[in-house]
């Protein structure tokens, strides 16, 4: 394998890093700010990517659709924490995963219900259409380098969010003592309906972000919740440093793998069966990094005990 | 109390009418188990259009259709086929789209004595030694697109093709189907993940393979944003592929990225048969959009049963077989026959994405294979 196409490849473990990154800080801001596991942050992805879809086909333009893309994503998500989420937070987990679960399923077929069961069609700016040339010749999609672009800049607004704003502190006071924040005239519902759509709206934009290059479909949610999950586990729940952290480790391990493992065993195998070894292996290699960092630290890399 | 008495009346009236279907002579009851929601959904959606377009055209009041939706996962299709065995009591069951699916339920319907007549899903395994007599595929056999896209890519004058299909049974099929036709060399050969929607990685690997070309097998949404991704890479060899990223359903969401891409297919709808006009033209009258090869696929298994229906009962199992494997129906595909494993022994075709105003689909450009019976036919004894 050439240096090249190693370092295509890391770029492509980056910028899916950083697309998980943006479903990932929603998630864990919601887990660790208010303690509700939240199935349906899929689901905002998928209406994010469908605000996306719509508004470009009908406008014809992009930038419009991904501002589409966030209001309706974060639209979605305080609508659902004035209706459903908010009667959850003192209920135990099960309930949650069950009401969630539900909003899944109302999701999927009221999207089902609005634009129909096929994919509808989202396509990347002709600006942004094709590759530029980085120094060593390497030939990248412009548009992957704008959704890593939008990703690092993503996290660093929220770190400084977080670290330096008024919202930050009580988001931060939020997630170690509600009860006291609350005592301290903080108007907590308000609070949380805000993390809510915050989260909401950054899965739309990577719904939106990553709807261009691939299909934009109902269901499109559920696989990256799951990696999701991978990466705030990975992460520590509840921070956003091990957010970036751990989508990142998971981006580069589940693309690298991908990449190195049939090759790896193509050393000692004959080819068909190294590619099968392989690409079994590979899909296993993010969950194998989970076991391992669970392992050595129970609570992920930035969790607190 | 109110509720309680109506839950008993519903429930009396659903066993009254299972009673009566049951009573009725020569009336067959068909199970269909497909891809309704989620990732796959608009190939069970075409599959079960065209099968129910084929029924209503018949107007047969003799034929009942049960719909459940799997959802793609291979544990409630189990579910939904033993709830259809035992509770509904269906003769018949069809409508499974993914192969994983299939052998997950197919094995053991036609165990229990129900006929499965696949209207899609054509798995290795159940065309050779796990053939099953009261298995039919009125589709094709997995291999058979992909060998038909091999047989192009030898006309074409590929010699050095990359090639890559989802690590699930269908796509293994896809890549040794392709093998066996294609005589060429491979410069490389990916397994990717069921459901993957991310293929950079794989782009970036045929990019430093040297191939001069590329075949795929990515069914549905994996397509789609396997041919937008391609497109955007800079990457520019020519692509060929299975109609299955091709289909009418995914071709507008993929846009300009496919026009050209040649395909292979046993069906299009300018082929030039009597049924098929009359098909195209219903479906789009019925459902207000261009039928794609899964809905063909569905409306000739719809025929083939009521074809069947018109000959024998279908609680006499081995006439009703004999009925089925004579295939006696208009196919939309013109001639229609059964090789000696109840496979169809059929055309297949090289088509070509074009734009027809505003709408993207396919026109038929050449013939690929001719009368082509699958690999698996010989291995299969009943």
């Amino acid at each position: 394998m050439s240096t090249l196409l190693l370092i295509e490849q890391v770029l492509n473990g980056l910028q899916f890093g950083v697309m998980l990154f943006l479903m990932a800080a929603g998630l864990t801001l919601i887990f660790g700010v208010m303690g509700l596991i939240n199935l349906a942050h899929g689901s905002l992805y998928m209406v994010g990517a469908f605000a996306a879809a719509a508004v470009a086909g009908a406008t014809g333009s992009f930038v419009l659709a991904l501002i589409a893309s966030l209001i309706a994503a974060a639209a979605a998500g305080a609508i659902i924490e004035l209706v459903v989420i908010r009667r959850l937070y003192d209920r135990d987990h099960l309930d949650q995963v069950l009401a969630t679960f539900a909003l899944i399923l109302i999701f999927s077929e009221g999207t089902r219900w609005v634009f129909g069961s096929f994919p509808l069609f989202l396509d990347i700016p002709d600006a942004l259409a094709g590759p530029v040339l980085l120094p060593g010749g390497i030939q990248y999609p412009a548009y992957r380098l704008l959704i890593i672009a939008i990703g690092l800049l993503v996290a660093f607004g929220l770190f400084q969010l977080i670290a330096r704003t008024r919202i930050g502190i009580q988001i931060r006071a939020g997630e170690s003592d509600r009860e006291m924040i609350a005592a301290l005239g903080v108007d907590i519902s308000k609070l949380y309906t805000l993390v809510f759509a915050l989260g909401a709206a950054l899965a739309g934009l990577a719904g939106a972000l990553v709807g261009a290059i691939q299909s934009v479909q109902v269901g499109m949610g559920e696989p990256v919740l799951i990696l999701a999950f991978v990466v705030i586990v990975i992460g520590g729940i509840g921070s956003i440093k091990g957010a970036l952290v751990g989508a990142l480790l998971v981006g580069l391990t589940d693309t690298l793998g991908g990449v190195l493992l049939p090759g790896f065993f193509g050393t000692f195998m004959e080819t068909s069966a190294a590619t099968a070894v392989g690409s079994s292996l590979a899909s296993m290699s993010i969950y194998i990094l989970m076991a391992g960092v669970l392992l050595f630290k129970p609570t992920g890399l930035y969790g607190s005990a | 109390m109110q509720l309680k008495s109506l839950i008993l009346a519903a429930g009396l009236a659903a066993f009254a009418s299972a009673g009566h279907a049951d009573g009725h002579a020569g009336a067959v009851k068909v199970g269909m188990i497909t891809t309704l929601s989620g990732g796959g959904a608009g190939l069970g959606i075409d599959v079960r259009d065209g099968f129910m377009l084929a029924a209503k055209m018949a107007g047969n009041d003799k034929l009942e259709v049960v719909i459940e939706d799997d959802q793609r996962k291979p544990e409630i299709a189990v579910q939904l086929a033993d709830k259809m065995i035992q509770s509904e009591k269906v003769d018949i069951m069809t409508g499974i789209i993914w192969s994983n699916l299939a052998m997950a339920v197919v094995p053991a319907a036609t165990a229990q004595g129900k006929f499965y007549i696949s209207p899609n899903a054509g798995p290795s395994a159940l065309a050779g030694k796990g053939c099953h007599p009261l298995y039919f595929n009125v589709a094709w056999q997995n291999d058979n697109l992909h060998e038909a896209a091999g047989a192009y890519a030898n006309d074409a004058g590929y010699k050095n093709t990359f090639i890559l299909a989802p690590n699930y049974p269908a796509g293994q099929d896809a890549l040794t189907g392709y093998k066996r036709m294609y005589g060429g060399e491979l410069a490389g050969e990916i397994y990717t993940k069921l459901g993957q929607t991310d293929y950079a990685a794989e782009i970036a690997q045929i990019r430093a393979s040297g191939a001069d070309s590329v075949f795929f097998f990515l069914p549905g949404g994996m397509g789609i944003s396997f041919l937008k991704q391609y497109a955007g890479s800079g990457v520019d060899l020519p692509v060929v592929g299975p109609a299955f990223s091709f289909d009418q359903g995914i071709l507008q969401a993929v846009g300009d990225a496919a026009l050209g891409v040649k395909n292979t297919s046993q069906w299009n709808k300018d082929l030039d048969s009597r049924a098929n006009a009359a098909f195209v033209e219903a479906f789009q009258a019925e459902y207000g959009r261009l039928p794609s090869l899964y809905a063909s696929q569905g409306y000739d298994a719809a025929n083939l049963i009521l074809s069947a229906m018109d000959k024998a009962d279908v609680k006499d199992a081995d006439a009703f077989r004999a009925a089925l494997a004579s295939a006696e129906f208009d196919s939309v595909r013109g001639d229609f026959k059964f090789g000696t494993n109840q496979h169809p022994v059929q055309d297949y075709y090289v088509r070509e994405v074009i734009k027809e105003g505003d709408v993207f689909t396919n026109k038929i450009i050449s013939a690929s294979l001719t009368n082509h019976v699958d690999a698996y036919a010989a291995e299969c004894s009943y």
